[in-house]
């Protein structure tokens, strides 16, 4: 675990992220009238600037804020909607939802996981796709259904997945 | 804008954005429903302008309780463009032949006034067409 | 306003949106407009209708016309024989399955015809990007009332007679819930609305903000005049982009109206809105969590008492309600207590929107009147079980409800009948399940959910929930044996006493309900190695479980 750490530590050294993007992040936060309860929201504009909340990020919006690292890192692993990895280029939602379960997203799982090589919440290696579960995203006439980046994929067949993917790839 | 102030100044945005919508308010009971035929055969003998022109008349007229609505053929090819008017409780009144002035009389005299247009009567019956 | 001969009203609620209604829209005003009779038809663009198995839906009115599963190449067809030349067109009818007959008109399919639709009223009929008509459906008119004409205490009184309850769950008293934050006397106050809609197969909140915004920020002023307080957050999912989207715009509406801001109504009266957002944890629907949320921390639960009512947001009396209570709130002021009183049944007054999936022929969102059975949602409504399969059970309540068997499906549905069903009303997710599904596996996939979603920070919540769903995985698998059915039932008891808040207290449900009602399964699959349904893989070799999370 420990080496893990350092390891990324020394990846984000290597790659320093874009000043601009910092600058755009100080500016949001400048704009907001008070700081008071607001960690979540700035959390939510930082992963949209950068697409992903990295070791540097957290630490940026704990100082600016006055607040321990630690504290950022605990609000940031506690929801799901938060990422520390960089998200491939094609984020795949898979509804997990009941309508979608006892309709059988179950094997379209397996077909993704199979044709991508990949597993749930994992990015593949050339950094094309992300798959992730969601929760239900509330278009259960529709189940089972797969997100592609914004584009819903209703009443998904198992065989239909490599046709969907081929779209992106 | 300035802010609504009052109760009665909510009432008169209420009641004019009502006027926009009634049309999608209406029950078949408390309404007269006036019908224009208009396939293609209705709409080549004029159909779309008496249907304007009752609109129109309608709007114009600030006339509630009233609703247009196109149909489809009505099978009297040869009195086209036709009109029915169903008042309620009465029985329907097809009119043909009908051109923008008369659009105007059937809303002037059948509409507000309740006298029918004998001459331009096609049929009269419960027997919807 | 402009008169039209043709309103069309297309669904742009989150499912017909998924399935290219934007382009349906795009396609009918570039056709209407070619043919040149963009003057003639107005396109409203509403919240859902409600029928999301058969989306999208275009409705015309006058002429009542119901179009369903409109794909954008039909909007072509549909201007040129509708629009020009009045002739319906048949094919994108709705075809009743039991008449084999294709129906025109809404009101007469039987989806619609045992519904009674408050909370919806406006969903699929206003267009919900505009305040004018909201306005000219009686909008914000309770509100002028309650300020105008009533009291503070008039309208907590009101609402306490109507017997209104909270609709997110737990089923609350609202007017008690009103009453108590405004007793606490503070100099700061806030009003919640709790639009955390976490329960997976459910879009019922979803849907009435889509489809009706305004309705629930009338509400959530009026309740501010009634207890005092001059702020109000909304607590939204990050996933619901276009609720946030509409929100946004019915937010800037309101306040452009002065109905939102200082001096509502030219009263000393100040109120406004901001929206809070989620960022994908279960537990903050619970209202303890949901304000440690609002704060911008980890959204935890606390022990109950202190309530929110004495010391919530920043330690300051807040009252939470859910989105579908606030719905029904102008229409209570507007047409009295009575009114809602006399829906219902004895203990539980009103309507209940349910958002129905699973095996039925048709999905999708449905608001009855309390007191319905279960079989008139799912037969008459829902149209029966598809592909003419069997009935097996149906779920409601979410990962914190029960699945009701068959003998149950006549019981008449509020808040009381359906705990003694060992279920709940919940937020209003109604799963139907067929002979195909494996209770035990249903029953894995809840408690897996739980697991994931639990925060952490009490033990039997944490530890019991992980230990069930290691049972269930080892029954799943053909490993179980007769003592895990024992171990299953004291655990889940101890889980649902021991738990620090209502996550925990009712997670164990849905284990403890099929345990109750198809204890036969579960002995199949410990005794005989066998999943009667053939859905779990016995004695195969276990995959390397998926990982949640990162």
């Amino acid at each position: 675990m420990a080496e893990n750490l350092k390891e990324q530590e020394k990846n984000d050294l290597e790659k320093p992220l874009p000043k601009e993007k910092y600058e755009e992040l100080e500016d949001y936060i400048d704009s907001l009238p008070s700081l008071e309860g607001r960690l979540i929201q700035i959390l939510h504009k930082a992963q949209q600037i950068f697409g992903y909340l990295p070791r540097d990020v957290q630490l940026f919006v704990a100082r600016r804020l006055g607040i321990s690292g630690a504290k950022v890192n605990g609000v940031i692993t506690f929801y799901s909607y938060f990422t520390q990895k960089p998200r491939g280029e094609h984020t795949i939602s898979i509804c997990t939802g009941t309508a979608c379960f006892v309709k059988g997203v179950g094997k379209i799982i397996e077909a993704l996981e199979h044709e991508l090589d990949t597993s749930i919440g994992s990015t593949t290696e050339d950094m094309k796709f992300t798959l992730k579960d969601v929760r239900c995203v509330g278009a259960c006439g529709l189940a089972p259904l797969i997100v592609v980046d914004d584009k819903v994929y209703g009443r998904v067949k198992p065989e239909e997945v490599e046709q969907i993917l081929a779209e992106y790839r | 804008m300035a802010g609504i102030k009052s109760l009665e100044e909510l009432q008169k945005i209420r009641a004019k954005a009502q006027q926009g919508m009634d049309l999608r308010k209406a029950g078949d009971e408390e309404y007269i429903k006036l019908m224009v035929g208009m396939a293609t055969c209705g709409i080549a003998a004029g159909a779309r302008d008496t249907f304007n022109t009752l609109l129109e008349e309608i709007e114009k007229r600030n006339i509630k309780n009233v609703y247009l609505v196109q149909v489809g053929c009505m099978g009297y090819c040869h009195d086209e463009p036709t009109v029915q008017v169903n008042k309620p409780g009465e029985p329907p009144v097809l009119y043909g032949n009908i051109n923008k002035e008369k659009a105007i009389e059937i809303i002037d005299k059948h509409v507000e006034k309740g006298e029918l247009l004998q001459d331009l009567i096609i049929s009269k019956s419960f027997d919807r067409a | 306003m402009k008169q039209y001969r043709l309103h069309m009203l297309v669904c742009a609620g989150t499912a017909c949106e998924s399935q290219e209604s934007k382009d349906i829209i795009k396609n009918l005003e570039a056709e209407l407009k070619e043919k040149g009779y963009e003057k003639e038809v107005q396109v409203v663009k509403t919240g859902c209708f409600g029928f999301c198995e058969k989306g999208p839906i275009i409705k015309v009115h006058p002429d009542h016309v119901f179009y369903v599963e409109v794909k954008p190449k039909d909007v072509k067809e549909i201007v040129e024989e509708h629009v020009i030349k009045g002739r319906v067109v048949e094919r994108l009818l709705y075809e009743e399955p039991a008449l084999e007959k294709k129906i025109t008109e809404q009101e007469k399919m039987s989806f619609y015809k045992k519904q009674l639709r408050l909370a919806l009223r406006n969903c699929g009929f206003i267009n919900p990007e505009d305040i004018k008509e909201y306005i000219a459906e009686d909008g914000y008119l309770a509100l002028g009332r309650a300020i105008k004409e009533m009291t503070p205490e008039e309208v907590i009184e009101t609402i306490k007679e109507s017997g209104l309850r909270g609709r997110g769950g737990g089923g609350f008293p609202t007017g008690y819930k009103w009453e108590l934050t405004y007793r606490n006397k503070n100099d700061l106050k806030f009003i919640i609305c709790n639009a955390d809609e976490g329960d997976p197969g459910a879009f019922m909140d979803r849907s009435i903000l889509e489809g009706d915004p305004h309705s629930v920020l009338e509400a959530m002023a009026i309740a501010g005049y009634a207890i005092g307080a001059e702020k109000g957050y909304i607590y939204i999912r990050a996933e619901y982009p276009l609720a946030i989207h509409r929100l946004n715009i019915a937010i800037e509406q309101a306040r452009e109206y002065g109905l939102l801001g200082e001096n509502i109504f030219d009263s000393d009266f100040n109120f406004d809105i901001e929206l809070k957002y989620g960022a994908g944890a279960f537990v903050c629907g619970e209202e303890t969590a949901l304000l440690n949320s609002v704060e911008g921390g980890r959204g935890e639960p606390n022990a109950k008492p202190p309530f929110p009512a004495e010391s919530g947001l920043w330690d300051k009396p807040t009252c939470v309600n859910n989105v579908e209570t606030f719905a029904n709130i102008p229409q209570i002021l507007l047409k009295g207590p009575k009114w809602f009183n006399s829906i219902g049944t004895e203990n539980s007054k009103g309507t209940k929107v349910f958002a129905l999936a699973g095996k039925v022929n048709n999905v999708g969102l449905v608001e009855v009147p309390m007191g319905i059975s279960l079989r008139e949602i799912i037969y008459d409504i829902g149209g029966g079980i598809r592909d003419n399969k069997k009935f097996k059970a149906v779920q409601t309540g979410g990962p914190s409800g029960g699945c009701i068997p068959e003998k149950y499906l006549d019981t008449h549905i509020d808040y009381q009948t359906l705990q003694e069903v060992g279920s709940m009303m919940g937020s209003g997710g109604m799963i139907v399940m067929d002979e195909d599904d494996c209770m035990v596996n249903i029953s894995k996939f809840y408690i897996e959910f739980t697991e994931d979603e639990s925060c952490g920070k009490c033990t039997p919540c944490r530890i019991g929930n992980k230990r069930l769903s290691e049972i269930l995985t080892r029954i799943t698998y053909g490993k179980g044996t007769e003592e895990d059915l024992e171990n299953l039932k004291d655990l889940g008891e101890m889980v649902k006493d021991g738990s620090l808040c209502g996550l925990g207290q009712s997670s164990p449900n849905p284990i403890l309900s099929t345990l109750r009602f198809f204890e036969d399964e579960y002995k199949e699959h410990v005794l005989n190695k066998n999943c009667p349904s053939g859905v779990c893989n016995m004695g195969k070799k276990k995959k390397p479980a998926a990982k949640k999370k990162q």
